[in-house]
């Protein structure tokens, strides 16, 4: 059905353009207006036949270039949209900053930004993306509350920093103002997210590790490390020096000078005494650290955990009293997106949400935006380890196959709503940003 | 027209001056532009003020990583003339066969066919606290514990700089020496002097121009250098050029490019200094 619609559409198409050529004196206007006539027939066709399948037809080979962290810029992605929906997706993967800079600098360079909400929270008021009508999502009413409300449960208190919900809507459709309640217009649609905390080495440290203030134990000096990354390592420090009880902050992801100040004369002090053996600035680097030995507690991202072990070396990524730092990414549409193309970015934003992306990214330790979908892409026993918190029943595989863990084993952290209830700072960008990445400046050099 | 016959100098010049214009000077008089302008999270804000330079000649980071800047150029300009002067000699004036020289100085290059950061990375599984060098040595029972200081540290850097850039002194030195007269060798050995008076007072001048090349290759290398230091420190210490490329990295381009103004006027202090000792033109 739909496809015979599609190719009396084409021969619409094509009656309407061969005139044009023949009558060379037909005037702009008029062709516009036949033009938006044959737009128009488009979009009604595509009200009676059905939503997916006719859209699926009309956005087959568009390409849309996405670009953001290596997170998820995967190409089995890539790979499953071209299946589902035979759009193309050019992926490119930056560093966090890199991207940033494009998505202000070079606002036609891409289709789709796969960006973090701290990012958003910078890039957004440039001006260069379009807010998302979530009337057009099917999947909408299935993004975790999270991203909506900022609270897992009805009782979980928000956390601190660039929570998603605070920049996850704006005001408007041409609105860069982010509102304080959800409304209709959403900046990103949350893709992954997950909560970090510290990892050791269990052979290793040789006592249990129960809090942030542990790295700074000097038992383990020149055995830390932590991230060099300005706008993260200084949450992993603000968490650190709360958990010493030397500063108490009025919000972690917002420091004041003083509280810059106060963070950065420990973590000098800690460098000076010898206490890190490194700063680490990629998910490698982190890898190498731990598995050579050089250091036995450290910051970490989670698949830089699972890669660890994948090397056969005991890695742990522990749970801390004071909760976890957590961080989250979204996919938004650029400014210049319109027609056909917004369509197709609309349609991949929800095949995105409707599970076999969420299933995939799961099985690689981090969280799907819309649990509830990625369940049904999911073993009962997969669902149980990774999101439950239960004993795997049998061998857990990643995405590509490979045994991570076999029967019996629990994920450090336990459940979804153990470890996102936990979360005591979101990862965001500070009102002092720049004053904050002088003093980090003045850290590593000292 | 009349001018241009008249001085087809001027003509000739040209191509050169056009290519200088638009790949040197046009970007560096960008970046001295952009130095004078403001700018916030995610926006460069077109301005003319001081801040940019005011903060950075004035602040103690500036200062400390300037020193620590010297103190790698200073060791690695050390170390590597030394070496580069070692091996070019060995081969300008051991070595007889022109072939076997030729092939020796081929087999110095080799390494060069690899690109510099693996040649760099190659060093870390080699002096980590578990790497080659430590075991090694714990098992022929020199050292009870391992030495902590082989990796992460300011030696790794100076070992990597040395190590990348040793080959840039033995290439222009060993040039100038293949230049040398063999007759003056053999008349200041006649004349009475030692090995090391003929070393010092007849080879050595004769390739100034040499020593001075390959200075100024391993200096300004050294100078601008941001990727040796923070990947063989492990982040510990900074350079200038790591801090204008964390300052890259987070779109604080303005505060970069004082920074990149100021290393830039340095630099070129340095090369006019050392260009006082040796008139390259005369020289070469």
């Amino acid at each position: 059905m739909s496809f015979d619609d599609k190719k009396d559409l084409k021969d619409t198409l094509s009656a309407s353009a061969e005139p044009k050529q023949e009558r060379s004196g037909v005037s702009r206007r008029g062709f516009i207006k036949a033009a938006g006539a044959v737009g128009g027939a488009a979009l009604g066709s595509g009200a009676i036949t059905g939503f997916p399948m006719i859209w699926a037809q009309n956005i087959k080979d568009i390409t849309l270039r996405q670009f953001g962290t290596g997170v998820s810029n995967l190409n089995a992605i890539a790979q499953k949209a071209k299946e589902d929906l035979g759009i193309n997706l050019e992926l490119t993967a930056l560093d966090s900053d890199a991207v940033a800079q494009r998505v202000v600098t070079q606002p036609r360079s891409f289709d789709i930004a796969d960006i973090e909400y701290w990012i958003c929270k910078k890039t957004f008021p440039a001006g260069t993306m379009q807010p998302m009508n979530t009337s057009r999502l099917k999947n909408f009413d299935k993004i975790s509350q999270l991203f909506i409300t900022g609270k897992l449960n009805k009782d979980s208190e928000i956390a601190q920093g660039t929570a998603p919900h605070t920049v996850g809507f704006v005001e408007g459709k041409e609105s860069v103002q982010f509102a304080s309640e959800p409304t209709d217009w959403m900046t990103l649609i949350p893709t992954i997210y997950n909560a970090d905390t510290l990892g050791i080495r269990p052979d290793l440290v040789g006592r249990p590790i129960t809090h942030w203030r542990d790295i700074m134990d000097p038992a383990f000096k020149g055995k830390t490390s932590i991230l060099n990354i300005p706008s993260i390592g200084i949450m992993d420090a603000a968490m650190i020096c709360e958990s010493m009880g030397e500063i108490q902050y009025a919000n972690k992801g917002n420091m004041t000078r003083e509280e810059i100040d106060a963070t950065i004369e420990i973590l000098k002090a800690a460098k000076s005494d010898g206490q890190f053996r490194a700063f680490w600035k990629s998910f490698d680097e982190s890898v190498n650290l731990m598995s050579s030995g050089e250091v036995v507690i450290q910051s970490m991202w989670s698949p830089a955990v699972a890669a660890v072990r994948a090397k056969g070396i005991a890695c742990k990524y522990q749970p801390l009293e004071e909760g976890y730092r957590a961080w989250g990414g979204g996919i938004g549409l650029a400014k210049h997106l319109s027609g056909l193309e917004l369509d197709a970015a609309y349609e991949y934003i929800d095949w995105y949400l409707s599970g076999w992306v969420g299933a995939y990214l799961n099985r690689q330790g981090y969280y799907s935006a819309a649990p509830s979908t990625s369940k049904e892409h999911m073993s009962a026993d997969e669902w149980g380890y990774w999101i439950e918190g239960k004993p795997a029943q049998g061998d857990i595989l990643s995405p590509d196959g490979k045994v991570m863990e076999t029967a019996g084993a629990v994920r450090d952290g336990g459940s979804y709503w153990d470890r996102m209830g936990a979360v005591a700072c979101w990862n965001s960008v500070m009102d002092e940003n720049k004053y904050m990445v002088r003093k980090w400046n003045e850290f590593i050099a000292s | 027209m009349r001018f241009l016959t008249a001085n087809p100098s001027y003509l000739q010049v040209t191509p050169l001056a056009l290519v200088i214009l638009l790949f040197l000077l046009f970007p560096v008089a960008t970046i001295v532009i952009v130095s004078f302008w403001d700018y916030n999270a995610y926006q460069l804000l077109p301005d003319f003020i001081f801040e940019n330079y005011e903060f950075l000649l004035t602040s103690s980071v500036t200062l400390s990583a300037y020193l620590k800047t010297f103190f790698f150029a200073i060791t690695t300009w050390v170390i590597t003339l030394t070496l580069g002067f070692t091996v070019a000699y060995y081969l300008a004036f051991y070595i007889r066969s022109p072939l076997l020289q030729g092939v020796l100085f081929v087999l110095c290059t080799v390494p060069f066919l690899t690109s510099n950061i693996i040649r760099m990375i190659s060093w870390i599984p080699l002096l980590g606290r578990n790497g080659l060098v430590n075991s090694t040595l714990q098992e022929i029972n020199l050292i009870d514990a391992p030495i902590e200081w082989l990796l992460y540290s300011d030696f790794a850097v100076v070992l990597a700089f040395v190590h990348l850039y040793t080959l840039f002194m033995v290439v222009p030195i060993f040039n100038s020496m293949m230049r040398i007269d063999r007759n003056l060798i053999e008349a200041s050995i006649d004349a009475g002097a030692s090995a090391f008076q003929t070393i010092f007072q007849v080879v050595v001048p004769l390739c100034k121009s040499g020593i001075a090349i390959g200075s100024i290759f391993v200096v300004t290398l050294v100078m601008g250098d941001f990727i040796t230091v923070s990947l063989m420190s492990g982040g510990l210490s900074a350079s200038v050029g790591v801090l204008i490329r964390n300052e890259i990295s987070l779109l604080q381009y303005p505060a970069a490019a004082a920074g990149a103004v100021v290393l830039l006027i340095t630099v070129l202090i340095m090369l006019s200094i050392m260009f006082r000792f040796i008139n390259i033109k005369k020289e070469l």
